[in-house]
């Protein structure tokens, strides 16, 4: 029960990059993805800036050699969870116990969107097939078929937390000894219903985001993938090539406040924090990086800003939101940082805060702001904060 | 360690929510669609927020509050929640809007409300509840994997009293789609002749079933929770009947200590297939029951039939509407529940008297 989980293998695809390798290139570069919308037929084109993967659905495909007809979601989770699993190169796969636990907010939601234009008009009208995997669970199912690890799958969904407590949930299967590995992490791609969504809640930067600037005015949505393959001690001991981390810590809390908004004081996030520090046995002074939530949206900013105030006043670590690179993306946004943070002890990296220039009034830190290597970088805090008050904190150490 | 069932609650097309008799008056319909009974939720939920809550919010968050209610507990040590379709009415409703308003002037209302955790989300507002709050939506094994989250929480002794519960709703549209798809049966016919006619589809059906499990023992206990055991695409019949076989062997038991087998039998020919041949061998001499014919076939119904047996256990009593067969054990010890959905996730649970 006791025994610890390690990463081993890691994945991702934003809008930055379409693996790890080019999403590292990127930040170095301070190169942020966010552009006018091209993938969606919206009337919110040219309105609002998005961080789109800027490849097609038909160039997804290929890099996975499966069908184009595909839920994008499906295609995206599918290109980062296969490269964590080949990172990993975990010989005798066949022989483990195996394990897919994905997150996704919008499923098959960009088929169902196509489907509902003929079927709002005439019920007996558009073609099945687009709605046929609208289900979150069916991108889980086909990824897990397509990569073959079927001996537990499931799916998360607490909106953009969701990917963190995928992480959080796959630990625990192999903590309790019910898997030996598991890929766990989360896909989502950008829709028109997740685009109007935001819109309509007024939350959307007209400009690029600037996260935990005081002038911050909303968020970027993005899309992406990213996950991490979780092993045992006993899996761990037997690989050739060295671990990422391990998961040290984990806390899911809830805010309890309202259904889209954060407390003023940040209690959600401040309970997910400090209750993944007492997890883990570590001192708030121990954390060398924050990977923030950092949305940009003034509300999310200031309750996760206040929460750190309160648990690391007055010493505080580098922080940063990568978030001014990718976007948020949503449900994805917990496995993409999950991946963020792996690499940021494996090869010592802070990442910058892009765009940021005003420190907000009501905080006494402000994030960093360049790209810095040759950092000493023990532990990490990764912050996925959603809507339902759902506040999940997950910490990574070296080892 | 032992997982008990502290309590149970469920709003379903029957009447099982609040006081009632237990299944002594079943309600039959004469259609492929069973509508979930509502009760009079000003008694569970603010009136202030009942008029913005949709049907899946509303069943949730009043089946919970009535499970909590019944195990005498204000505050759950978690809040876990499955669903394979989530918050389908606003989903549909903002997604038509979009259309519709051609993304015009569209009401924050329905997005707000259409994410996946909603319910979990709502509880936990309405207790002021700041534990560990989660929500599956894998499909047909939702319900089961928030099952596992809690029991692995209590063997972890991160949490106690942990609320757990399956919510699906089924609105207008998806039941049309539902239907093109074949699910349903292509007829009106009355549920409670759901298994007489062997024909393709089953019929559709929704409900809430909450249950809050812990591991203290107590007279006020349903029923134990003695094993959960999950497994996907079986290669055959008979592999089905190897891992229940496996299944009950690692529970130190054999089929004949099974008082009562729950099946998820749903009246679909493909469906019911594996559930016929395991009536011709490992259950040939078991007292079966079935429960799809009260409240209909969806993801997580296998919420109602956990429902059902911690029930049947603590009042000792089979209900005659979902007896199969002659039930040899009038007041079951032991209740195997066998479900799967769409023969792709496969579910056994073991529920035993405490």
């Amino acid at each position: 029960m006791s025994s610890s989980v390690y990463v081993a293998g890691v994945g991702a695809i934003t809008a930055i990059g379409n693996n790890v390798a080019d999403n590292l290139a990127a930040f170095e570069r301070e190169e942020a993805g966010m552009a006018e919308i091209t993938l969606i037929n919206t009337k919110l084109h040219g309105q609002v800036p998005v961080a789109e993967v800027k490849l097609s659905n038909t160039e997804l495909a290929a890099i996975t050699n499966v069908s184009s007809q595909l839920s994008r979601t499906t295609l995206l989770s599918l290109i980062a969870a296969k490269e964590a699993l080949n990172d990993a190169g975990i010989a005798n796969l066949s022989s483990l116990r195996t394990g897919f636990v994905s997150a996704n907010t919008v499923g098959g939601m960009d088929k169902s969107e196509d489907f509902f234009v003929e079927f709002t008009k005439d019920n007996s009208k558009g073609k099945l097939r687009n709605v046929f995997d609208h289900e979150c669970g069916s991108m889980t199912e086909a990824v897990a078929n397509e990569l073959g690890l079927t001996d537990y799958m499931t799916t998360i969904s607490t909106a953009c937390s969701s990917s963190a407590n995928a992480i959080f949930y796959g630990a625990r299967l192999i903590k309790n000894d019910l898997l030996d590995v598991v890929v766990a992490g989360g896909a989502d791609s950008l829709t028109k219903f997740t685009l109007n969504g935001f819109n309509t809640l007024m939350i959307l930067d007209k400009e690029f985001c600037k996260p935990f600037d005081d002038n911050r005015e909303g968020l970027n949505l993005g899309e992406g993938a990213g996950y991490v393959v979780l092993v045992s001690e006993k899996v761990a001991r037997a690989l050739s090539k060295p671990l990422y981390c391990q998961l040290s810590g984990y806390n899911n809390s809830n805010d309890a406040y309202h259904q889209t908004a954060s407390s003023p004081d940040g209690t959600g996030s401040y309970l997910a924090m400090q209750g993944a520090l007492a997890k883990s046995g570590l001192q708030p002074s121990d954390i060398d990086y924050i990977n923030l939530h950092g949305t940009g949206t003034p509300n999310n900013d200031s309750a996760e800003g206040t929460a750190i105030k309160r648990l690391f006043d007055p010493h505080y670590p580098k922080m940063s939101s990568t978030k001014s690179f990718t976007g948020h993306t949503l449900g994805a946004s917990g496995g993409v940082e999950a991946v963020f943070s792996a690499l940021a002890i494996k090869h010592g990296l802070i990442y910058p805060n892009l765009r940021f220039e005003t420190p907000m009034k009501e905080l006494p830190f402000t994030p960093e702001k360049h790209y810095l290597k040759d950092q000493k970088i023990n532990h990490v805090l990764s912050n996925s904060f959603g809507f339902g008050g759902n506040c999940t904190s997950l910490i990574f150490s070296a080892i | 360690m032992k997982i008990y069932i502290r309590s149970a609650a469920t709003i379903s097309a029957q009447k099982t929510f609040g006081d009632v008799p237990f299944l002594t008056e079943p309600v039959e319909y004469q259609e492929t669609r069973l509508k979930a009974i509502e009760p009079d939720y000003k008694d569970y939920i603010d009136p202030k927020l009942i008029r913005r809550m949709s049907h899946i919010i509303k069943m949730g968050v009043a089946t919970a509050r009535e499970c909590l209610t019944q195990a005498g507990i204000e505050m759950p040590g978690a809040i876990i929640t499955g669903t394979a379709y989530g918050c389908l009415e606003d989903t549909i409703t903002f997604l038509t809007r979009i259309i519709e308003l051609d993304e015009e002037m569209l009401p924050p209302t329905a997005f707000i409300q259409s994410t996946h955790n909603t319910v979990a989300a709502q509880i936990a507002l309405m207790l002021k509840c700041h534990q560990y709050n989660n929500t599956f939506v894998h499909k047909g094994l939702s319900f089961e994997s928030a099952l596992l989250d809690a029991i692995m929480l209590l063997k972890e002794k991160e949490a106690d009293n942990i609320l757990v519960g399956g919510t699906d709703e089924m609105t207008d549209a998806s039941f049309t789609i539902l239907s093109r798809l074949g699910q349903y049966k292509r007829w009106p016919l009355s549920n409670l002749s759901l298994f007489k006619t062997k024909s393709k589809g089953t019929i559709g059906g929704e409900g809430a079933a909450f249950v809050l499990i812990t591991d203290k023992p107590s007279t006020d206990n349903l029923a134990e929770l003695t094993a959960v055991k999950t497994f996907y695409k079986p290669k055959s019949n008979e592999d089905v009947e190897l891992r229940i076989n496996s299944f009950l062997a690692d529970n130190s038991l054999n089929i004949e200590d099974i008082d009562l087998v729950i099946t998820g039998k749903n009246g679909d020919l493909k469906n019911d297939a594996v559930y016929e041949t395991l009536t011709h061998s490992l259950f040939a001499n078991c007292s079966l029951a079935n429960y799809k014919h009260l409240c209909g076939e969806y993801p997580t119904s296998v919420s109602f039939a956990l429902w059902l047996a911690s029930n049947i256990i603590k009042r000792e009593i089979v209900p005659a509407i979902v007896a199969e067969n002659a039930i040899k054990n009038s007041s079951p010890k032991k209740i195997l529940i066998y479900n799967h959905y769409q023969n792709n996730y496969h579910s056994l649970m073991l529920v035993s008297a405490c």
